[in-house]
């Protein structure tokens, strides 16, 4: 891809939130979901976010990802601040440098696996044609090459989740944030799906966040941050520092 | 930021991008066929409802003025100072002619009778019919589209002739044929031509005759004459001379083109036409907005999630409204397309039968009700567009 997004030096951050708060209104009441969070992500490395329901997890990756605006704190998703951007400016961020992988997969019923991987190709100026070679090509690396005109429909949810995944790298992007991607999918299909990830998304200038409840997929993690009541409790991996392991 | 660029920059290829998510957003509405056919049907509804009833009310209104279109020689129309409508003349004295005569600047003047009378069919029953009587010598007055006889045929004994519509009233399952002969106010008339005259407002039968014959075959009473149909030497001068023949006379003299707008005039004002017309039309608006509105919001509320995808990818609201607006211009095309051929197709089928003749598809109707089919289209977007703009992207993390 020739993007003019900056190389990420392995190793480097690739994620930083420093104090992130975010509060949502619930009636007559005001629910603080993220009190203060830090958390950081790195080049090359495989970062979980895990924790129970409610923690803050999705909330967190929505605000790192751009879609969502911290009401507190500095958020700098691949040396850009995300705080200070607005409306397309932020589409543009997220079309250029963001992939994601939703539980729910969201392909689009109408359009074939090719087309549907094609998408961030196509909607950011690259001929139809163009995107589904792309991305007939990443979806033969996921083992989908028999499959690339077939409708979602006709793809069992681990395939589904293959060409969610395809879409979400095919325009190589530097940061991939999945939102339990394999919480729809078998034990057998999720390490599948986890090798495959670890496999095509990774790279030493990438990185990837996982959101997940899945114990079962904890040994592809480079990272690991425990999440509870809005804050990182527990850091734990390869790469963590003592003086880090406990935010 | 880190060196190398701004993180917001994309190479983007425009036109490919705008091609390519229209082609995406038009898969989108071919994908759920049930909607999509939904919309054009309720758009081609709307627009058959509205090209029917529009071209049929523009049609009726024409049909008022038939006589008077069919009299296009004339430049003048005189009449008595009451007479709102050629529907209803009030008789003039036959001196009048003489005077409009003698009016100056006047080319020619000859007398123009019309009244309703009724013909007994050949199945016993009494049909109304509209009898024009025309200068006797000039014959000033009488359609020129002839499909069987001639103008000159009109000057033989007890000659009238009559509209292919009269004729299969009076004859009906037979071929249109001359002679004839009819019973007019107990007098005999023999049928020497037929003549294609504009379809009328208030009858299907029309008979055209001399003057001096046409005051026989009805009984007005002393006074028969109901127009003077006058021509002035210079047409440049057509309404001085007009105005003249009113001030010297003391009677109504108005340019043609004035006559049809003041009997058109009293077909609005004086029936349930237009209001009931414009009823049907606006509930063809309101059907379609309705329709193609409901249906619309709900294949967006269908695939709101899928929006709100395209906009966590990183798809601008800018392009979503292009997405939007090009399926909905698609539905309104396609709508408006089916519509119109089935308008038309009605109009070439019905219009061949003698109560529906003359009725067709207006070239300006057909303009007026793509604007109208635009307008429901959008009226009935805008709600959903308001969704698709304001779907939270963030909803794609929630299960």
């Amino acid at each position: 891809m020739d993007h003019a997004a900056t190389n990420t030096p392995p190793g480097a951050i690739a994620v930083r939130c420093v104090g992130v708060e975010k509060s949502f209104a619930a009636g007559e009441t005001n629910v603080r979901v993220l009190r203060g969070t830090d958390f950081t992500a790195r080049a090359g490395e495989m970062t979980f976010l895990v924790g129970p329901s409610g923690c803050g997890k999705t909330t967190l990756i929505s605000i790192i990802g751009a879609i969502l605006s911290a009401d507190a704190g500095s958020v700098e998703v691949l040396g850009f601040d995300v705080r200070r951007a607005r409306g397309g400016r932020l589409a543009d961020f997220r079309l250029a440098n963001l992939g994601f992988i939703f539980q729910q997969f969201n392909l689009l019923p109408a359009l074939s696996a090719a087309e549907n991987a094609s998408l961030p190709l196509v909607a950011a100026g690259r001929s139809t044609r163009f995107g589904e070679r792309a991305a007939a090509a990443l979806l033969a690396r996921l083992g989908l090459e028999k499959h690339l005109h077939k409708m979602p429909a006709q793809l069992s949810g681990g395939q589904q989740q293959r060409v969610a995944i395809a879409r979400a790298l095919v325009h190589a992007p530097r940061l991939v944030i999945c939102d339990e991607p394999t919480a729809s999918l078998d034990a057998e299909s999720g390490h599948t799906v986890m090798e495959l990830l670890r496999e095509v998304a990774l790279a030493p200038d990438r990185s990837v966040i996982i959101v997940t409840h899945d114990t079962r997929i904890f040994e592809f993690a480079d990272v690991i941050h425990h999440m509870s009541d809005g804050r990182i409790e527990r850091i734990e991996g390869k790469s963590i520092a003592p003086s880090e392991a406990h935010a | 930021m880190p060196p190398g660029g701004d993180l917001c920059e994309y190479e983007r290829l425009s036109t490919f991008q705008e091609i390519g998510m229209l082609v995406v957003a038009l898969r989108m509405l071919f994908g759920d066929a049930t909607k999509c056919l939904g919309l054009v049907f309720g758009v081609a509804l709307s627009t058959l409802l509205l090209c029917q009833q529009v071209s049929i009310f523009f049609g009726l209104l024409s049909r008022a003025a038939s006589v008077i279109d069919d009299a296009p020689e004339a430049d003048i129309w005189v009449m008595d100072p009451a007479v709102k409508t050629i529907e209803v003349p009030y008789p003039l004295r036959d001196t009048v002619l003489q005077r409009v005569r003698g009016v100056e600047g006047v080319a020619w003047a000859v007398p123009f009778f019309k009244a309703s009378t009724q013909v007994r069919t050949r199945r016993g029953t009494l049909d109304n019919a509209t009898m024009i009587g025309v200068d006797d010598v000039s014959l000033a007055g009488v359609p020129d589209r002839f499909l069987l006889g001639t103008l000159d045929d009109l000057t033989l004994p007890d000659a009238i002739a009559i509209n292919p519509a009269g004729f299969r009233l009076l004859f009906p399952g037979e071929e249109l044929d001359v002679g004839r002969e009819l019973e007019l106010n107990d007098r005999r008339a023999r049928i020497v031509a037929i003549v294609d005259s504009s379809p009328a407002f208030s009858a299907n039968l029309t008979i055209y005759t001399r003057y001096s014959l046409a005051t026989r075959y009805t009984n007005n009473g002393r006074n028969t004459l109901s127009f003077v149909l006058a021509k002035a030497a210079d047409p440049s001068t057509t309404a001085a001379v007009a105005d003249r023949i009113a001030a010297e006379m003391g009677l109504k003299a108005v340019e043609r083109a004035t006559f049809r707008r003041e009997t058109i005039g009293y077909i609005l004002e004086t029936t349930g036409i237009p209001a009931s017309f414009g009823t049907v039309v606006l509930l063809g608006v309101l059907i379609g907005i309705a329709i193609v509105g409901l249906t619309f919001n709900q294949f967006v509320m269908e695939n709101i999630r899928q929006y709100a995808a395209l906009k966590a990818i990183g798809v601008r609201n800018g392009w979503l409204l292009a997405m939007t607006l090009a399926q909905a211009a698609f539905v309104a095309t396609v709508g408006y397309g089916i519509g119109l051929a089935a308008a038309a197709g009605f109009f070439a089928t019905a219009g061949q039968s003698d109560a529906l003749r003359g009725f067709r598809l207006l070239p300006e109707v057909a303009v007026g009700v793509a604007v109208l089919a635009g307008v429901i289209v959008l009226l009935a977007t805008t709600v959903s567009l308001r969704r698709v703009f304001f779907v939270d992207p963030a909803t794609v993390f929630r299960g």
